[in-house]
């Protein structure tokens, strides 16, 4: 009829599977990158290295970090150099808790990995006590993580 | 037809994609991309309760001293060096190419996919820290460490199978891995020079 009358519409373009391509960037997303898991209490600067290695595994990654408290828990917490694991501080001891609980939420407990991201100025003392603690608890593959250099 | 059919009406879905838009930049925003990177490490194992400090006895030629104190100062064996040099000092030690007295000892071995080879596999590399050392100092010279062990691995994997390490085979990997294994022990953290 439109043809006859001669007046052509421009025809609508379809939008139906725009939302379809949507999802799928969406999904893409959700794959490729990790939710922040906690909220952090401790600043810190990582070192810059060279012969970095990636995580492979994310869901086999526990975090522990350490430096000193943030700017706005300074007051109540001081600025001396603090341990954290999920979202409190937490002493050097109590990391064996912490990786036996995050094993036991990991598929594969075998490849279990702690990323340990500390602050350049941090001392050595507390990083030694709390690697013998991760000595204790079986937890021996560890990454410090760092950023990369040229 | 008496009776006219209803036409049912669609379902407005010009919204869907409003929606999965907001998904979808609420994922941009409460995820990171960043890839975590980092310096991989390995732990020994932890001592047995009932083992007594069974000093294994290494010889004074296959232990490489690196000391750092509690101002970031670096000590080798007996000398004061700066970290940009430890990585060639590592290598030396390692590879011990003339076979100097001073430097580990070479042994045969036969390694699968290299033949007879004469490596120092007995060397090992003693990291100790005071409990003042500067973490990034410590990161340093364990950065230079890794990096000796790799430039040697890529040297030897580009003499024996033309490619560096990264680029070879699984099996031709653990063949260059035994030639130049990993060792660096930490030993307990030790008070040098005051607090």
């Amino acid at each position: 009829m439109a043809k006859k009358q001669g007046n052509r519409e421009m025809p609508e373009m379809n939008t139906s599977s725009l939302p379809d391509l949507i999802f799928t960037i969406l999904f893409f997303f959700m794959i490729v990158t990790t939710m922040r898991e906690v909220t952090l209490k401790v600043k810190f600067t990582v070192p810059s290295g060279t012969e970095l290695e990636k995580l492979e595994k994310k869901s086999c990654v526990s975090f522990i970090y350490v430096g000193p408290p943030t700017d706005q828990l300074r007051a109540q917490m001081g600025s001396g150099t603090r341990i954290q694991l999920n979202d409190r501080y937490a002493e050097p001891r109590e990391v064996m808790d912490f990786v036996a609980q995050e094993r036991t939420t990991m598929s594969d407990p075998a490849s279990q990995v702690m990323s340990m991201k500390i602050d350049q100025n941090t001392q050595m003392g507390i990083i030694t006590d709390i690697k013998e603690v991760l000595r204790k608890s079986w937890a021996l593959k560890i990454n410090y993580s760092a950023t990369r250099r040229n | 037809m008496a009776r006219k059919k209803k036409k049912v009406p669609g379902l407005n879905s010009s919204s869907t994609a409003d929606i999965s838009f907001i998904l979808l930049i609420f994922f941009l925003v409460t995820t990171s991309m960043d890839t975590d990177m980092g310096l991989a490490r390995r732990l020994p194992q932890p001592p047995e309760p009932n083992q007594e400090d069974a000093q294994i006895d290494v010889k004074e030629r296959n232990v490489l001293n690196v000391r750092l104190n509690a101002a970031g100062n670096l000590m080798v064996n007996h000398d004061f060096i700066d970290v940009m040099q430890l990585r060639a000092r590592a290598k030396e030690f390692i590879e011990n190419r003339n076979n100097l007295s001073t430097l580990p000892e070479k042994h045969a071995k036969n390694i699968e996919g290299l033949g007879q080879c004469y490596v120092t596999d007995k060397h090992v590399i003693s990291v100790q820290t005071d409990r003042g050392t500067p973490y990034n100092v410590y990161f340093l010279v364990q950065n230079e460490l890794v990096a000796a062990y790799n430039e040697l691995r890529d040297e030897l994997a580009i003499a024996k199978f033309g490619r560096p390490y990264e680029r070879l085979s699984e099996d031709d990997q653990v063949a260059i891995r035994t030639y130049y294994p990993q060792k660096i022990s930490e030993a307990e953290p030790k008070n040098y020079g005051g607090n």
